[in-house]
């Protein structure tokens, strides 16, 4: 081709993909959902609730500055420390890791965008309401004022708690959906949306944390949701799960609390060790040493971090045999958590090191983490923690961990990539001081907390006394606070004002050698100009000519022809290209969903069940109308040339297509869920000499046998017709589907309506005692996993008659047959809890 | 078997190990929990107890132990040193091989580590 072609032919692509990636125009702007746009709203968000979450640390902090304060009431303390913890958790660590990684990944994997951007959009927007809700709430003096772990009796008592532990509970088990809609995300874009010849070998580091963290999120937050479920059926209802009175038990909640909470901790901070995984080999010039060695440790504390929930509970009188198992595992964490450390020193060694502002952030951070890690070390000795319990040598401990394993390095990694993001440097100048103000602040701040917890000082009292040795401590912290936050306001300035006087970086202006810095600085709406085929870890430094072969778009997906967005799936080990997949454009759907969603929750905080329930209806229509419109989409054509003769398929379904993916995952995440209101169950039956109860006639409670084996035999019904319709429609008999979807239908209605006949005909009345609510709680979740199987069953239904659903065309019936299967285990497990485990008790 | 005479490695055998470690946690937690909910007060002896947290112990070193010699023979025995960063079917199956190496030894250790306790703790206080 001579070159005048040549260039007119590159000029119409880039047209084209301009044309189809652009950022809308005006107020449209919100209906964005392209992670670049959605990931820079994530991250803002999260990083102003920092800010607010900080404001509150500083009331604190000025409170207890001296003794006998009473700048604040005791009220108001207790909603400030409330909310300061739950807000830097809930709506700063794992919303910023989630943001940053729908900001980075497609980046890293040269991929056009993830591949559910409307879902990462709903998940934002979700988000943003729960977190403005639960952090608004203090404006009206309501705000959550029991710690961040609300532990019952306290907190189920309207009584003493009022409706901020209405606003904590379903504030944020509404931000858990959005903390799940992005585990699915990051799951499935690790896994399938890798650049040509990316294996598993030569992906980035960060993609590692993020599939574990993703996979720990499945694990950790449903535990956290079934417990929601259970504390505000207390609160709103009376069922008794955690009032001793009525044979509940108040450490069950935290333990269903812990197991979210413990996991929790690594959730947030391997993501941020992720980016040193980055930023480390760029400034020590080579590729990191031990690269299988952070595998292993991301993987390991992945499964360890689960078995160190209790170390949380050493004084609530558990036996000493069980404290022993969760402080060996607490032990046996330091292993992965310290080769992590040991891999980044010695790439540091072996590389030629230059100084920058991310390599000080870094190493900042790596001191006060093992400083950290060294006094976790301790109080995972019981006896130890005995002692330190609740005082603030433990609040001191946990700052050093997650300020030094989560905070540092995030900002290590905002001042690395905020020429990728923002197009422009942050000043090393300004940056140089930001480190030492928040460096010094904070050991000045939380070192001399060690020994005010070491000399008796509990957390969480709003004031003290003075001359019992705590008074200068306290002043000394209180300092360190300010100080502190006067390096975090500094930075905000740097990030907001001062670089609007800085021009453009350079393309990869630190010279690293991974992906994400492939494009040119600022980078168009589309992302990558086209897909390279990749060979190595460090592909930037090894194929020197890649960026103009990119630029020229002489890779994969140069174009787009018919004007829609496009992006490849590869294979999970090898990343072999098997799909062109079309991802939805921008829609106002997410935002119209999470709105409604959000209204849903909020309007049952107050108490509106009839509003809630009509709202919830509409929520559900939109999200099936935004299905409708944006997935599953039949294209014009079988296949599309992707360049270099590859053609590939623009439809896949079943275990290929990445639908199946997302539903496998997310239902995956269902099943924690269930297994913890399970676990809830059988920890009833451990503490009830009796089980299950007697009831005023001396019999034992329970739902009998009848009607639990009628809800079983429909519901195995619903599901084998499930089966049958899936088989009838791969045979072209549309038929055969519609009749085995309707079959399906009724069988599920009616097993679902047996499930509940069980209790209710057998008497049990849920808010008399722990065992008839757990019960009901466990039949109500199956039949409502039955009613939303007949949602999805009557959506797929409506497909076939649309035309959308056929035997070529069957990503629907797929995901729906996928789903009924984790249904129809959910509901033989429940009715063999409920109606056989009796007999064996 | 995920552990035993798999030819090819892939994110299942590299999450084995962990997973042994952690069924063997949730076993010995569990067989605790209720031996001690369930038998009466602080002082109920533990010794059956512990006999059973070494009939779950010596079983789940043992799946390491296999684990790891597929492991290893995923890894090609060490023939080929690190880092495995070639975009190669071998690396990638070496690479594989030697991070589920790793996590056998990591899991080995941390299952000695959280059966320990029943060697000196005898009863339910």
């Amino acid at each position: 081709m001579p070159p005048e072609a040549d260039a007119a032919r590159r000029r119409a692509q880039e047209e084209r993909l301009e044309r189809t990636w652009e950022t809308p125009p005006g107020w449209r702007y919100w209906s964005a959902v392209n992670n670049t746009e959605v990931g820079l709203w994530y991250t803002a968000t999260s990083f102003l609730f920092f800010l607010l979450a900080g404001a509150l640390a500083l009331l604190v902090r000025a409170q207890l500055a001296v003794p006998d304060n009473d700048l604040i009431s005791a009220s108001l303390y207790n909603q400030a420390f409330t909310l300061h913890g739950t807000a830097m958790m809930f709506l700063f660590a794992v919303p910023i890791f989630e943001a940053v990684a729908i900001l980075l990944l497609p980046t890293m994997l040269a991929a056009r965008d993830l591949p559910f951007p409307r879902l990462s959009a709903y998940g934002y927007w979700c988000f943003l309401i729960g977190g403005v809700f639960v952090m608004g709430s203090i404006l009206f003096n309501s705000a959550p004022d029991a710690g961040w772990f609300m532990y019952p009796p306290l907190t189920t008592d309207p009584k003493l708690t009022g409706i901020g532990a209405d606003i904590w509970l379903l504030g944020l088990s509404f931000i858990e959906v959005a903390s799940i809609a992005a585990a699915v995300e990051l799951i499935v874009g690790v896994l399938k949306c890798r650049p040509p010849g990316m294996r598993i070998n030569t992906m980035p580091l960060y993609c590692w944390y993020v599939l574990i963290v993703g996979g720990m999120i499945l694990f950790a937050f449903p535990p956290l949701i079934a417990g929601d479920i259970l504390f505000e059926l207390e609160r709103l209802a009376g069922w008794p799960f955690f009032d001793a009175s009525r044979g509940g038990d108040p450490v069950l909640w935290q333990h269903l609390f812990w197991i979210f909470g413990h996991p929790e901790v690594y959730i947030v901070f391997l993501p941020s060790i992720a980016l040193l995984a980055m930023i480390v080999p760029t400034f020590a010039k080579r590729p990191i040493i031990g690269y299988s060695w952070i595998v292993l440790a991301a993987v390991g504390t992945g499964f360890l971090s689960f078995g160190l929930w209790v170390h949380h509970m050493f004084t609530t009188g558990l036996p000493a045999i069980s404290l022993g198992f969760f402080s060996a595992a607490s032990e046996a964490v330091a292993i992965p958590t310290g080769v992590q450390i040991f891999v980044f020193v010695a790439t540091m060694l072996a590389g030629r090191m230059t100084r920058s502002t991310p390599m000080l952030f870094a190493a900042g951070a790596l001191a006060i983490f093992v400083f950290g890690g060294l006094t976790g070390v301790m109080v995972a000795i019981a006896p130890f923690d005995w002692q330190a319990h609740d005082s603030y040598f433990v609040v001191a401990h946990l700052h050093y961990v997650l300020i030094g394993g989560m905070v540092l390095p995030l900002f290590a990694g905002a001042y690395y990539y905020y020429p990728l993001v923002m197009a422009r440097k942050l000043s090393d100048r300004i940056g140089r001081w930001v480190f030492w103000l928040m460096f010094l602040g904070f050991n000045i701040a939380f070192l001399p907390m060690h020994f005010t917890g070491l000399r008796g000082m509990p957390r969480r009292v709003f004031t003290y006394p003075g001359g019992i040795g705590w008074d200068w401590l306290n002043l000394v912290s209180t300092l360190g606070a300010v100080v502190f936050a006067a390096g975090v306001l500094l930075f905000t300035w740097d990030a907001v004002w001062g670089i609007r006087r800085r021009a453009d970086s350079p393309r990869n202006p630190w010279g690293a050698g991974t992906l994400e810095w492939l494009n040119p600085i600022p980078g168009p709406d589309y992302g990558v100009r086209s897909v390279p085929a990749i060979a190595s870890r460090y592909p930037l430094w090894d194929d020197p000519e890649l960026p103009r072969r990119v630029d020229e778009g002489r890779e994969f997906l140069p174009d787009a022809e018919e004007g829609k967005r496009e992006t490849l799936v590869t294979s999970v080990l090898d990343a072999r290209p098997i799909q062109c997949l079309r991802v939805p454009g921008n829609s106002f759907m997410p935002m119209a969903a999470a709105v409604l969603t959000g209204a849903v929750f909020i309007l049952t905080t107050f108490h509106l069940y009839w509003t809630g329930l009509a709202v919830g209806v509409a929520a559900i229509l939109s999200i099936l109308v935004w299905l409708w419109r944006g997935t599953a989409m039949v294209p014009e054509k079988r296949e599309k040339d992707i360049g270099h003769g590859v053609r590939l398929p623009l439809y896949a379904s079943g275990i290929q297509s990445v639908g199946w993916w997302a539903m496998f995952i997310t239902m995956t995440g269902d099943m924690t869920a269930f297994a913890s209101l399970v676990f809830s169950y059988f920890y009833f039956w451990t503490i009830h000499p009796v089980f299950p109860p007697l009831d005023a006639a001396g019999m034992k409670m329970g739902p009998g046998l009848l009607w639990p084996g009628v809800a079983l035999l429909a519901a195995l019904g619903a599901w084998g017709a499930m089966l049958w319709a899936r088989a009838r429609n791969g045979a072209g008999r549309a038929g055969g589907l519609r009749l085995g979807l309707l079959a399906a239908t009724l069988l599920a209605l009616a097993s679902g309506g047996a499930m509940l006949m069980g209790p209710w005909a057998g008497g049990l009345d849920p808010t008399t005692h722990a065992y008839p609510a757990a019960v009901w709680v466990l039949l109500g979740w199956a039949a409502l996993h039955l009613a939303v199987g007949v949602i999805m069953t009557l959506y797929a239904l409506a497909r076939s008659l649309a035309g959308k659903l056929t035997r070529d065309h069957d990503i629907d019936i797929h995901n729906v047959v996928l789903y009924w299967h984790f249904a129809a285990i959910t509901a033989v497990v429940t009715l063999a809890t409920v109606a056989l485990f009796p007999l064996l008790a | 078997m995920l552990i035993h005479n798999r030819r090819h490695a892939n994110l299942w055998t590299l999450l084995a190990p962990p997973a042994i470690w952690a069924v063997h946690f949730l076993l010995c937690y569990v067989a605790a929990a209720i031996a001690c909910a369930k038998g009466g007060g602080p002082w109920v002896d533990l010794t059956s107890l512990r006999w059973v947290i070494l009939g779950i112990t010596l079983p789940a070193l043992g799946l390491i132990l296999v684990a790891g010699r597929q492991a290893r023979r995923h890894w090609g025995f060490g023939t080929d040193d690190p880092p495995h960063d070639q975009a190669t079917d071998e690396d990638r199956q070496h690479f594989l091989g030697y991070a589920t190496l790793l996590l056998c030894a990591l899991s080995f250790v941390s299952v000695i580590f959280v059966a320990m306790p029943a060697i000196t703790i005898a009863d339910c206080r």
